[in-house]
């Protein structure tokens, strides 16, 4: 296990977490294909992946950063820049997409001056688009943390996260 | 809890049927699925279980938290046996008044029941509604019924008797003899079929070999995998085992998305519990087979349905397709021969050992055996889970089963198979559910997403909705997908911008047979098919919005005027009351105003528009 001279400084990243993170590459590191576990392991403590966690990662995986990179920004879930304190995400998958995702993605911008994929200025909310949930009873579905909010319409979107601070 | 024999596996039914029969008292059959949860089903569980404990009742009235019960828009929801009275759109605050009204006067509780949207009668008992009359659940045949946090609950309904037979009294021949027989075909939407798979996996050589199941649902408006999940993620696990016996596997792994926390908790909950009882594990039953499964998470990437993305996936890599052959059957996960299967393949997978191949084939068409899955969503009333025989007609399935339009709008098309499927518009709604004959139509039966649209959605916008997905999810291995439907998505763009020109269909249509042509994996030689059967059924709006640059279903912003006819305005205030921007001035008895300096061309107005007034 490394020792806490090898960790990298990072604002973001105590050393509490850093002790987590030891404990993900310890469990993993013999396991072939573990990679993606771990990566999410490792975001789900820091709440995003800077780059000093993934070539961290690498060193105890014994992996190319190369590798550890690609596999990082190839799937969706894994995220390079940190996240506000409320991520809101919008299924925009068909059936949300049918009943009107367009204008709720337009107005949850035009309050916060958000874009899909950002963060607003005092890191209260990021926006995703995501992918079909799979709730499409509900749709339009948006998911704020663990809250699954069902029949979302651009009307009352804003109702909604006003109640996330 | 001890390992079971197929003894004591057989006892265990018997008691375990017996306390899940419901002989006095009531069984409260509470939906638990992740649409449910959505609406605050949990919160009126806690009320459900207080009202009990208030009125005395906890000795005569179990409440099982089931899985999805399928008729997810009207959470939460609750079936109370006996009579399977069904109740709807049920609030915490509504518990105390039902369960002294039901269950200690013995008179449902009237102003909780479900009002037929075409008939507009009231309609107290589940049977009888027809949007579940017309169902015939296989693969579904535990949801809403048992809790599938109780493996006892799924014992009961002959749970694992599949298993104990293929293990004990069948060879791998007569396994896959039987699954041959039984015609399923894929029902991930590939639809090849799963004992010709099977066999080729059995014939390859080695020692390790794996058996995988496809959890991965990635299709927009498709979540008939993650209900099974959900509902009865034992079935799912059986159909492995049965699976690993007929090619020799020792390992499986289920590859499930993170996008389903509830499915894959439940998943790890089921395994847990098999492995307990020892149905999963060393020593199945006592019959020296030995089989393992381990849950694996993807991390949100749709190209991982592909058979071989997926397993370069669980292998620690970037999700990406190769070359086939060598199929997976002989060169799979790690190199080794391995089989993968759908959620609701697998799940159909016990009965079949359990009732023969010919039971399931009696239903069905021709070419198409048995039952499908479809998760019936969009512009239609009644949206949730749908189960039929193949050879329903879609018509029955959208009129009959989905209550047909909302809002008293028309029917323009019904989107199938997801990305890689089409629309099928109104004078092909009496064709079956068949793979072969939705494939002659154009749009492919897929994994079972069928999303209703009505007039107001635009085929242009919805052909650039799937290539804006599709085109963000190729991975980017070869050329075609990657670069083609790039340029797709720009030209669909072009046309919804109302900078389109005629040579432009030209272009989408060689351009389209090109991807179709040389894409490397299944993903990229369909993504082009969403535009195919949109320029096919619907020209003439590809036309209205190149040569008259004019939206027809008013959904392309730039193509608006955003101005008020005054012939058509019924002077109403809706649009003014919706609108967010301040952009509209209306007084009583005059018409709406919008002043285009303020308005955000959100499209707010001509939602709520009831006369078409906003052009």
């Amino acid at each position: 296990m490394s020792n806490n001279q090898n960790r990298p400084q990072h604002a973001d990243i105590t050393g509490e977490m850093w002790d987590q993170i030891d404990q993900v590459i310890a469990a993993n590191r013999s396991i072939a294909g573990s990679i993606i576990t771990v990566l999410r392991e490792c975001q789900t403590i820091v709440g995003y992946l800077p780059v000093e966690v993934m070539d961290y990662i690498g060193i105890g995986m014994n992996l190319a950063r190369s590798e550890v990179y690609g596999v990082a920004s190839f799937y969706a879930l894994f995220s390079m820049e940190p996240k506000g304190r409320h991520t809101v995400k919008v299924c925009t998958g068909t059936a949300c997409y049918v009943k009107g995702v367009k204008e709720i993605l337009g107005r949850i911008g035009n309050e916060y001056d958000l874009k899909e994929g950002g963060t607003t200025e005092d890191r209260r909310f990021s926006l995703e688009g995501v992918r079909c949930l799979g709730a499409c009873g509900l749709a339009p579905v948006m998911v704020i943390g663990d809250d699954t909010h069902g029949d979302v319409s651009a009307d009352n979107v804003l109702g909604i996260l006003k109640d996330y601070d | 809890m001890s390992k079971l024999t197929v003894q004591d596996l057989n006892a265990l039914r018997e008691k375990a049927a017996e306390q899940y029969a419901v002989k006095d008292g009531f069984k409260l059959l509470m939906c638990g699925g992740t649409g449910c949860h959505a609406t605050g089903s949990l919160k009126v569980k806690d009320a459900l279980d207080k009202a009990i404990v208030d009125y005395g009742l906890t000795d005569t009235v179990r409440v099982v938290e089931t899985g999805c019960n399928g008729f997810c828009a009207l959470g939460p929801l609750m079936v109370v046996q006996p009579g399977g009275i069904f109740y709807q759109k049920m609030s915490a605050e509504d518990m105390p008044e039902l369960v002294k009204s039901h269950l200690v006067e013995g008179k449902p509780l009237k102003r909780l029941f479900y009002k037929d949207p075409m008939t507009k009668k009231t309609v107290p008992v589940q049977d009888d509604m027809s949007f579940f009359a017309h169902q015939m659940p296989r693969a579904l045949r535990n949801k809403g019924i048992i809790d599938p946090e109780k493996i006892e609950d799924y014992i009961a309904r002959d749970g694992y008797q599949g298993a104990a037979k293929a293990l004990f009294d069948m060879s791998p021949e007569q396994i896959i003899g039987e699954m041959k027989a039984s015609g399923l075909r894929g029902r991930g939407g590939a639809g090849f079929p799963a004992g010709v798979k099977w066999d080729f996996a059995s014939k390859s050589s080695g020692d390790v070999k794996f058996v995988l199941c496809n959890a991965d649902e990635g299709d927009p408006g498709a979540f008939m995998d993650r209900s099974i999940l959900e509902a009865d993620p034992h079935a799912v696990l059986e159909g492995m085992i049965i699976a690993a016996k007929a090619i020799n596997a020792r390992q499986g792994y289920i590859y499930a998305r993170t996008e389903y926390p509830l499915a894959i908790k439940r998943l790890g909950i089921a395994i847990e519990q098999a492995k307990e009882l020892g149905l999963i594990g060393e020593d199945i039953l006592g019959s020296g087979f030995d089989f393992n499964v381990e849950i694996y998470q993807g991390a949100g990437a749709f190209v991982c349905g592909e058979e071989t993305a997926l397993m370069r996936s669980i292998e620690g890599k970037r999700g990406m397709p190769r070359p086939r052959p060598p199929f997976p059957a002989l060169k799979g996960l790690w190199e080794k021969p391995t089989i993968l299967n759908n959620v609701e393949t697998l799940a159909n997978v016990p009965q079949i050992m359990i009732n023969g191949g010919a039971w399931y084939a009696a239903v069905g068409t021709e070419t198409s055996k048995g039952t499908k899955v479809f998760a019936l969503s969009g512009d239609v009333n009644n949206i949730g889970l749908v189960e039929v025989p193949m050879g329903t007609s879609l018509r029955t399935m959208i009129y009959d089963i989905g209550g047909g339009i909302p809002k008293k709008r028309k029917f323009k098309a019904v989107q199938l198979g997801g990305p890689s499927g089409g629309c099928v518009p109104d004078q092909y709604l009496d064709i079956p559910v068949d793979y072969e004959e939705i494939a002659k139509v154009g749009a492919i039966m897929g994994s079972g997403g069928a999303i209703v649209m009505d007039e107001h959605t635009c085929m242009v916008d919805m052909a650039r909705f799937f290539m804006d997905f599709i085109q963000d999810e190729s991975c980017g291995k070869c050329t075609p997908c990657r670069e083609g439907t790039r340029r797709l998505l720009q030209l669909l763009d072009k046309i919804c911008d109302g900078e389109g020109e005629p040579s432009d269909i030209e272009q989408l249509e060689v351009l389209s047979a090109i991807i179709k042509e040389t894409a490397l994996c299944g993903l990229g030689q369909t993504a082009p098919n969403p535009v195919l059967s949109t320029l096919r059924y619907f020209k003439d709006e590809y036309d209205a919005h190149i040569l008259e640059k004019r939206c027809p279903a008013k959904r392309c912003a730039a193509l608006l005027k955003f101005e008020v006819d005054q012939k058509l305005c019924k002077r109403c205030g809706l649009c003014f009351k919706a609108c967010p921007a301040d952009a509209i001035t209306w007084k009583k008895k005059e018409i709406a105003v919008i002043d285009k300096d303020k308005c955000v061309e959100c499209l707010t107005c001509y939602e709520k528009c009831r006369f078409d007034a906003i052009f």
